[in-house]
């Protein structure tokens, strides 16, 4: 009964959580532009988005910048949590500070402060800004996620790998950077959803002329968006759902491997 | 002392360059007028009774969303704390999962539901209720923040809930204490680190959002951040949206305050 009960509130959670997703999906195969109505089945949509230079570009810039940004912030990170293992515990608290405070400020404020920035200096808005805010922003997601593995065990494990003979690069090779990786792998994966998912702060550093998907959204909600940008973040959605199992399975599998190699 | 110090100065020159400067540039304008002269007239701007109004119903919508979200999400942590979608990353992995159809479609997808003709006054008509107005009222925006912002508050309750030691709880039951003691006294107490992580980032973002209430407001209800962000889109007053964010982050300091006096892992639950 108390099992029934709790397998019905995540169903009404999940049910929350995805309704909304269901419908746009739904919506990107219907025949009429309308939003209420679902006329018939249709693929009309899907060929607008492929013939729309306008999409594919913004499509591009998404994924590009989203890529480039959390490849900068896994880099600079990692290399931030291994520096600051090194220093005194007040220096530490001090930069985590610091590093939450583009995770905790509010997207609005951040963003019109790197415009403001910007404006100042003159440095002109487009894709370079564009991906300096997004690494800007995703930098403390690294630091928080790789944080916690780097700890007096991987500390220790490292001495004992030079103790053993191994030199410094070789230890940190191949004993360190095993034990971080999960840490620095969902960094990246974190990274990388959240500058695809970002808007407000895209929305302030870009300049005319350069559109991400969700600037491309926002553009067009007075209007009525067109059910050909439904079509894209299906097809998005679909990819990612794919790619997300397909870790996930791994993952787990991983987890059972290495449980059995501890039993052994 | 394994690694060298200065690996983390790429981070600190980002720090400098990507933080610290742009908020001192909003200070900047926020403490100028158009001459260039310094003033308070863009701070105290906060008080004319558009701003204040502004203000106070994107107080009152924050704090509704945030106590909804609590509510929705303590008691799904706990769930998934003791079931076996609670393991493996799955939790992380559904939570994740919708933030790859951008959050503007899918704020905008409540407006096919809500709207007269949508899904749910179909439900509400199918049982005999008359049809509602739910389109552009302050409901549908607290229920664009609540959907929204839901999956930052279970993500930090969940991580510290999924912490606590099982036989800390048998012990309480060990000694007596009734299953409503041991939440009261045990379980809440061992939370408070990711409540407080949670209540923040639903807080803050759903106090300056201008993006939801939009879309679901039909541009009828002005929240402060829409305020702000008609200042530099709309009417060019940097000026005077620098001043009004200066005053918003107020919110912010007060938040990452109470972060840092109960979360002592520096802020590890916030993902």
């Amino acid at each position: 009964m108390k099992k029934t009960l709790a397998n019905i509130y995540i169903l009404i959670i999940m049910l929350f959580l995805y309704l909304p997703i269901i419908a746009l999906i739904v919506l990107s195969f219907n025949e009429s532009k309308s939003m209420a109505v679902f006329t018939r089945f249709s693929l009309k949509w899907y060929e607008e988005l492929f013939q729309s230079e306008l999409m594919m570009r913004a499509l591009i810039n998404t994924f590009s910048i989203a890529i480039i940004s959390a490849l900068i912030a896994t880099v600079v990170g990692t290399l931030a949590v291994l520096g600051m293992n090194s220093m005194r515990t007040k220096s530490q608290n001090a930069l985590m500070a610091f590093n939450n405070i583009p995770l905790l400020n509010a997207d609005i404020v951040t963003g019109i402060a790197l415009m403001l920035f910007m404006l100042i200096l003159k440095i002109p808005r487009g894709y370079g800004t564009i991906l300096f805010s997004h690494a800007t922003f995703c930098i403390p997601y690294v630091i928080l996620s790789v944080k916690p593995r780097v700890n007096k065990r991987t500390d220790k494990l490292y001495e004992a790998a030079l103790d053993l003979g191994a030199t410094g690069k070789y230890a940190f090779r191949k004993v360190v950077l095993p034990e971080l990786w999960p840490g620095i792998m969902s960094g990246f994966m974190l990274s990388f959803t959240m500058s695809v998912d970002d808007f407000i702060i895209t929305y302030f550093t870009r300049g005319a002329g350069i559109n991400t998907i969700a600037t491309l959204i926002y553009s067009q909600v007075k209007v009525g968006i067109r059910p050909s940008l439904f079509a894209l973040s299906t097809i998005i959605f679909i990819v990612a759902l794919v790619v997300l199992v397909i870790i996930n399975i791994r993952q787990s599998k991983a987890d059972k491997d290495n449980k059995m190699a501890f039993n052994l | 002392m394994i690694y060298k110090k200065r690996y983390a100065s790429p981070f600190i020159i980002w720090i400098i360059v990507g933080t610290v400067i742009p908020l001192a540039s909003i200070a900047y304008y926020g403490f100028m007028d158009r001459t260039g002269s310094f003033t308070f007239t863009n701070i105290l701007a906060m008080f004319q009774p558009n701003h204040l109004q502004a203000l106070g119903l994107s107080l009152l919508f924050a704090i509704t969303s945030t106590v909804i979200c609590l509510v929705l999400a303590f008691p799904m942590a706990m769930i998934l704390r003791e079931s076996k979608f609670g393991k493996q990353g799955f939790m992380i992995f559904v939570i994740i999962l919708p933030m790859w159809m951008n959050f503007l479609l899918r704020t905008m997808a409540w407006q096919v539901l809500l709207e007269r003709q949508g899904v749910i006054n179909s439900i509400i008509t199918a049982i005999g209720l008359p049809r509602q107005e739910l389109m552009n009222t302050p409901g549908a925006i607290v229920l664009g923040m609540v959907y929204d912002f839901l999956p930052f508050m279970i993500l930090p309750i969940y991580n510290t809930v999924s912490k606590i030691d099982k036989n800390i709880i048998e012990a309480a039951y060990d000694l007596g204490a009734s299953k409503i003691r041991t939440f009261k006294d045990i379980i809440v107490p061992m939370t408070v680190p990711g409540i407080v992580s949670g209540v923040t980032m639903v807080f803050i973002p759903s106090l300056t959002t201008f993006v939801i209430s939009n879309m679901l407001g039909g541009g009828k209800i002005n929240l402060i951040g829409n305020i702000i962000e008609q200042e530099f889109t709309v009417n060019s007053n940097w000026y005077l949206g620098s001043g009004l964010s200066l005053v918003m982050m107020i919110f912010i300091i007060i938040s990452m305050l109470l972060l840092q006096k109960f979360d002592k892992t520096g802020g590890e639950n916030l993902i």
